[in-house]
């Protein structure tokens, strides 16, 4: 142990808060403590999940008995087993956004005033929002499955594919979920995150196998969507749950994920630690 | 002595304006310091350097010995701040704003809870604690927001603005719950905008405006030195006004004419003021209504001390 020097107490001053410097435990001590408020924060605020959870829902009806017909036609199969997986890979890209919704309150409210003048590592506040709402992505993510099974889809493989493609998907929400941050860090009234965490996945969204088979796109599209994370994580997901080749899509998105965060998180601390 | 702040031409800038222009602190620990200015004067600024959350663009800023720019994570350690709009997080209780603040200082969880509750207590909102702070009026959420920032025990407490909005009875308890820290050995820097306040509290006031050091001693210091006492001499027509001030000025007095409320004031600083005022006005033979002297009341004295810079 190093000797702290302002152990000595002066006289009538109270001693200094926190420790010298903040070791591995007191960030995981830090990062967890304020994991626990955003959690709390979920449960005083269940408008939260109400659009996290209750659209994606709402989203799966209307495509599966309105334009499924449709979009489907006479291909061999049910589309249901098509648009679920695709549809717990939508919940997972709409709730990503609220990491940069949230810190942009926190910003905007005074909150992070407080944080911020508190002696904790700067790294807490991230990691704690983080850790927060990969649990809130992962819950999304079992309650959409559920209620997968419960209108009539079928896992056609095993328990364990099935859990490797939660973990697979919660992945991929990570990293969107450093994305926003950066956003939420970098633009500062929440509202206008809010749009432009829309906006930036409308063509990672719609360009992709999410709700309709690739094949039926025009060919420059294809090229884009054959590219793009989103279909390879949804196509992942879908073989993992319903059959299929796996090695290629779970690779191509491991591979996105992890790269797609080698700039985000950077980008996204510089930020914070700017501001 | 032990400095719990000191600051040396510490100057911010947003844009092309300057919200600090050169400012010049220094306040003993153990100090209750007011700083008092008007809107826009830098105060918030000022509090949000020390407190490492605004980076000054030139002079240097150090509590407690500890640079802010250089070493803000010891800074932080000794500090607590409330804002001047409270910080609380309305989606959480107020017990879990409290709670989170402490076991973020490093306290184990369970004296944090105890810890918590305590301060409820003493802040009048153990009824209110599990409620969510959302729900609370303005004071109660003021004075939550006071109870999170005196979880640590700080050292140096910055209350910017803390008494707008709370009610006489909430701003006395507010009151002596500051003396209390002082004389537990906290530094407390005060901002706010009523010389009541600050002669109430503080130790020592400073008076800031445009980002500058205007004034600074104890509340009665500023008041002596804006005269105590005001001369003031009415004509009975406004077109008078100039007039008067020019025979005062001939005899090397500065009146100040107040076109608004039609009289011409005059500060009494030396003894014989009064008298050479008098033979001024009478030697001018302008038509007078009335000639007082009046006290000057402390927000007198603050606005006269930051008219003057205009
Ligand atoms: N983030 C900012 N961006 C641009 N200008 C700012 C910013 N913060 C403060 N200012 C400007 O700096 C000046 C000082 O502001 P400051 O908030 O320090 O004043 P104050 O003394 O606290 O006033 P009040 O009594 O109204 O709270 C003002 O002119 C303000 O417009
Ligand atoms: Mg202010």
């Amino acid at each position: 142990m190093t000797p702290t020097t302002d152990s000595a107490p002066t006289v009538g001053v109270p001693p200094l808060a926190g420790s010298a410097r903040n070791g591995p435990r007191d960030v995981v001590r830090q990062s967890l403590a304020l994991a626990r408020r955003n959690m709390l924060q979920l449960r005083g605020d269940p408008g939260q999940l109400l659009d996290s959870v209750v659209m994606p829902m709402v989203f799966t009806l209307i495509f599966l008995y309105v334009f499924g017909g449709a979009i489907w036609g006479d291909r061999p199969g049910d589309y249901r087993q098509f648009l679920l997986p695709g549809i717990m890979v939508q919940t997972l890209m709409f709730a990503s956004r609220s990491t940069g919704y949230l810190l942009a309150v926190d910003f905007d409210n005074g909150v992070m005033d407080r944080l911020r003048s508190l002696p904790i590592a700067r790294s807490a506040v991230l990691t704690g929002r983080i850790v927060a709402d990969m649990s809130r992505l992962l819950l999304g993510q079992v309650v959409m499955l559920l209620f997968a099974l419960a209108i009539g889809f079928r896992v056609e493989t095993n328990v364990l594919l099935a859990v490797a493609a939660l973990l697979l998907t919660l992945l991929y929400g990570t990293a969107l979920a450093w994305v926003s941050a950066f956003i939420g860090l970098t633009i500062r009234s929440p509202n206008t995150v809010q749009s432009v965490g829309f906006l930036w996945m409308i063509p990672l969204q719609f360009g992709s196998s999410m709700l309709v088979p690739t094949s039926t796109m025009p060919g420059w599209l294809r090229v884009f969507a054959e590219a793009n994370p989103t279909t390879l994580v949804t196509d992942a997901c879908r073989n993992l749950l319903a059959g299929g080749p796996i090695a290629g899509p779970v690779l191509g998105t491991v591979l996105w994920s992890v790269g797609l965060m080698c700039f985000a998180v950077p980008l996204a601390i510089s930020r914070y630690r700017r501001r | 002595m032990t400095l719990a702040i000191e600051v040396e031409g510490l100057v911010k800038r947003f844009g092309a304006h300057r919200a600090l222009d050169g400012v010049d602190l220094a306040v003993p620990a153990g100090q209750i310091l007011g700083l008092l200015g008007p809107n826009g004067a830098g105060k918030t600024t000022m509090v949000r350097v020390l407190a490492t959350l605004l980076r000054p663009d030139a002079g240097r800023a150090r509590v407690f010995g500890y640079d802010v720019v250089e070493e803000p994570h010891q800074v932080r350690r000794c500090i607590a701040l409330t804002g001047q709009f409270a910080s609380v997080d309305g989606n959480i209780s107020g017990r879990e704003n409290l709670y989170l603040i402490a076991r973020l200082l490093g306290v184990p969880a369970r004296r944090a809870r105890s810890e918590a509750t305590g301060m409820l207590e003493r802040f009048r909102l153990a009824e209110a604690g599990g409620k969510p702070a959302r729900e609370y009026s303005g004071g109660m959420r003021r004075r939550l927001d006071l109870a999170a920032s005196l979880m640590g025990e700080p050292r140096l407490i910055y209350l910017d603005e803390p008494t707008t909005g709370l009610d006489p009875h909430s701003r006395n308890e507010l009151w002596a719950m500051v003396k209390e820290r002082a004389l537990a050995g906290a530094t407390v820097l005060l901002t706010t905008q009523y010389m009541e306040e600050a002669e109430a509290l503080a130790d020592s006031a400073v008076v800031v405006d445009k980002g500058r050091v205007i004034a600074a001693g104890t509340a009665a210091d500023l008041r002596a030195r804006v005269g105590g006492r005001t001369l003031e001499i009415r004509p009975a027509h406004p077109r008078d006004l100039a007039a008067l001030a020019g025979s005062l000025a001939l005899e090397g007095l500065d009146g100040r004419i107040d076109q608004e409320t039609c009289v011409v004031r005059l500060p009494l600083v030396e003894p014989d003021e009064l008298t050479r005022a008098v033979r001024a006005v009478t030697a001018s033979a302008v038509e007078v209504l009335a000639v007082d002297t009046r006290v000057a009341s402390l927000d007198e004295a603050f606005i006269e001390l930051t008219r003057s810079t205009a």
